[in-house]
C-alpha cells in the first residue's frame, strides 16, 4: 500500500510539514516494496484550492493513506470521497512515521 | 460632462476608507454634482450605516454560472480540468472521478468552452445583491453585498460599479487589501485616494498599494489618518516617492465618538465639511495635473 506523508524537505530525516495542501514535499512510501520516493507538491503555490489539487496529486499516485498534522475542509471531503485514509501526526521525522506505520 | 471615478482604498484594513468615503460623499451632496457612492466592500459593506437618508430603490441579484457535469456524456478526457485555473474541477483518471468544487469556481466559463462532448451545462448561482439607495437630490448609494458562504466578491464589485455608470462623479469605497477585490475596484478608476495610518503596517501596505497602482498606471494621492499618533515615516515615504499628501486627519475624540454612533463629522462640524470640500479640490487638482502631463 502507498502512504503519502507531508514533508518539509526531500529527506527521510526531514520533519512532517505543518499542513497538507501546501506542504513542500510528499514522501510516498510503498509498504510492499519498502521504498520511499519524494515528490515536490505541485499544488503548493496554487492561489486557491491547494487542498483538492494536492488530493488529486496523491490519488493519481495510487496513495491509499495520507499522513499530515491536519487537513483542510475541502481536502478532507475529497479524501473521504476517494476513501483515502487520513492519519494525524506531527513533529516526527519521515523515517519515524514510516517505522510506526510498518 | 465625462464621468470621473475616484476610488478610496488602502492596503491595510481599518485605516478609515469608509470614514473618508462617506464624509467626502456627504460634503459634496449640496454641490450640484450628479454623484454616486459605490460601497465595493461587498464582504462587509457599511457605508449605509452612515448614509441612512437614502431610500431603497431596488435590489438586484448578482449571479454566476456554475458548471454542471452530465457524467453520462463525460468521456473523462480531463480537458475541462486543464482549462480551469482555480482547481474547481476535481478530475482523476484512476479511480475515474469528476466533481465540480463549486466554492472554488469563479464562473469564468472556460470549462464549458473546453468540453467537446456537451457534458457541461451551466446553472445560476446567487453570489450577492446590489442595493440602490436614492437621496432626494437624485444621488445614490450603491451597495454590493455578498451572500453568506460566497467568498469571491469580484463579480459583485464589477456589477455594482456598472450600476453607477450614469453618474458624473462616482466614488468607490474599496475593500481593504491589495488582492483581486481591490484591483477590481480600482481597475477603471481615474484616481485613487489611498488612506493610511502612520504605523509600520500602514506604511508597508501603502507601499504595496502604490506599487500596484503604478503598475496599473493609475494616479494616486494619500490621506494619513490618525496622523499625529505615529512616526514621520509615511510622510518621508510620500516625499521620497513624490506622492501628494491630500489630507491629514488627526486622532480626534470628536471624530471617533461621532463615527462610533454612525454620525458623520461633516454633518457635525462646518470646519470638517470645509476640509472635505478642500479634499475634493485637491484630488481634482492633482488629477488634472497628472492628466495634462
Amino acid at each position: 500500500m502507498k502512504i503519502a506523508i507531508v514533508s518539509e524537505k526531500e529527506s527521510l530525516d526531514a520533519r512532517i510539514d505543518s499542513r497538507f495542501g501546501r506542504c513542500a514535499y510528499f514522501a510516498i512510501h510503498d509498504t510492499d516494496s519498502k521504498t520511499t520516493e519524494f515528490f515536490p507538491n505541485p499544488a503548493k503555490d496554487s492561489p486557491e484550492g491547494a487542498g483538492p489539487a494536492a488530493v488529486k496529486f496523491v490519488a493519481s499516485k495510487g496513495v491509499k493513506k495520507v499522513v499530515a498534522p491536519e487537513f483542510g475542509g475541502k481536502a478532507e471531503a475529497m479524501l473521504e470521497k476517494l476513501q483515502i485514509e487520513m492519519v494525524n501526526e506531527k513533529d516526527k521525522t519521515i523515517s519515524e512515521v514510516i517505522k510506526e506505520l510498518e | 460632462m465625462t464621468r470621473t471615478t475616484i476610488a478610496i482604498a488602502s492596503g491595510k484594513g481599518g485605516t478609515g476608507k469608509t470614514f473618508i468615503s462617506t464624509n467626502l460623499f456627504n460634503s459634496l451632496q449640496n454641490s450640484g454634482l450628479n454623484m454616486a457612492l459605490v460601497d465595493c466592500d461587498a464582504e462587509a459593506p457599511n457605508d449605509r450605516e452612515f448614509l441612512r437618508e437614502g431610500v431603497l430603490q431596488s435590489t438586484q441579484a448578482v449571479t454566476q454560472k456554475i458548471p454542471v457535469i452530465d457524467k453520462s456524456k463525460c468521456t473523462y478526457c480531463g480537458k475541462c480540468d486543464e482549462y480551469c485555473n482555480f482547481n474547481a474541477i476535481f478530475f482523476l483518471e484512476e479511480p475515474q472521478t469528476i466533481e465540480v468544487l463549486e466554492e472554488l469556481c469563479h464562473g469564468c466559463g472556460a470549462c464549458s468552452v473546453a468540453c467537446e462532448y456537451g457534458a457541461i451545462t451551466e446553472k445560476d448561482d446567487l453570489l450577492g445583491k446590489i442595493n440602490r439607495y436614492k437621496f432626494p437630490n437624485g444621488n445614490e448609494l450603491i451597495e454590493g453585498k455578498m451572500e453568506v458562504g460566497v467568498h469571491v466578491s469580484i463579480q459583485i464589485i464589477k456589477e455594482s460599479i456598472k450600476a453607477a455608470e450614469n453618474f458624473d462623479l462616482v466614488l468607490l469605497d474599496s475593500p481593504p487589501g491589495t488582492g483581486c477585490p481591490f484591483i477590481q475596484t480600482v481597475y477603471k478608476a481615474d484616481y485613487v485616494v489611498l488612506v493610511t495610518e502612520p504605523t509600520p503596517f500602514g506604511l508597508s501596505d501603502l507601499k504595496q498599494s502604490v506599487e500596484i497602482l503604478r503598475e496599473m498606471d493609475i494616479p494616486c494621492g494619500v490621506i494619513i489618518n490618525r496622523a499625529d499618533l505615529g512616526t514621520d515615516e509615511a510622510l518621508n515615504y510620500l516625499k521620497q516617492e513624490n506622492i501628494p499628501l491630500l489630507m491629514s486627519v488627526p486622532f480626534d475624540r470628536e471624530i471617533a465618538v461621532a463615527y462610533s454612533k454612525g454620525e458623520m463629522i461633516t454633518n457635525l462640524s462646518s470646519e470638517w465639511r470645509e476640509k472635505f470640500s478642500q479634499l475634493y479640490r485637491c484630488i481634482k487638482e492633482d488629477f488634472q495635473k497628472v492628466k495634462t502631463k
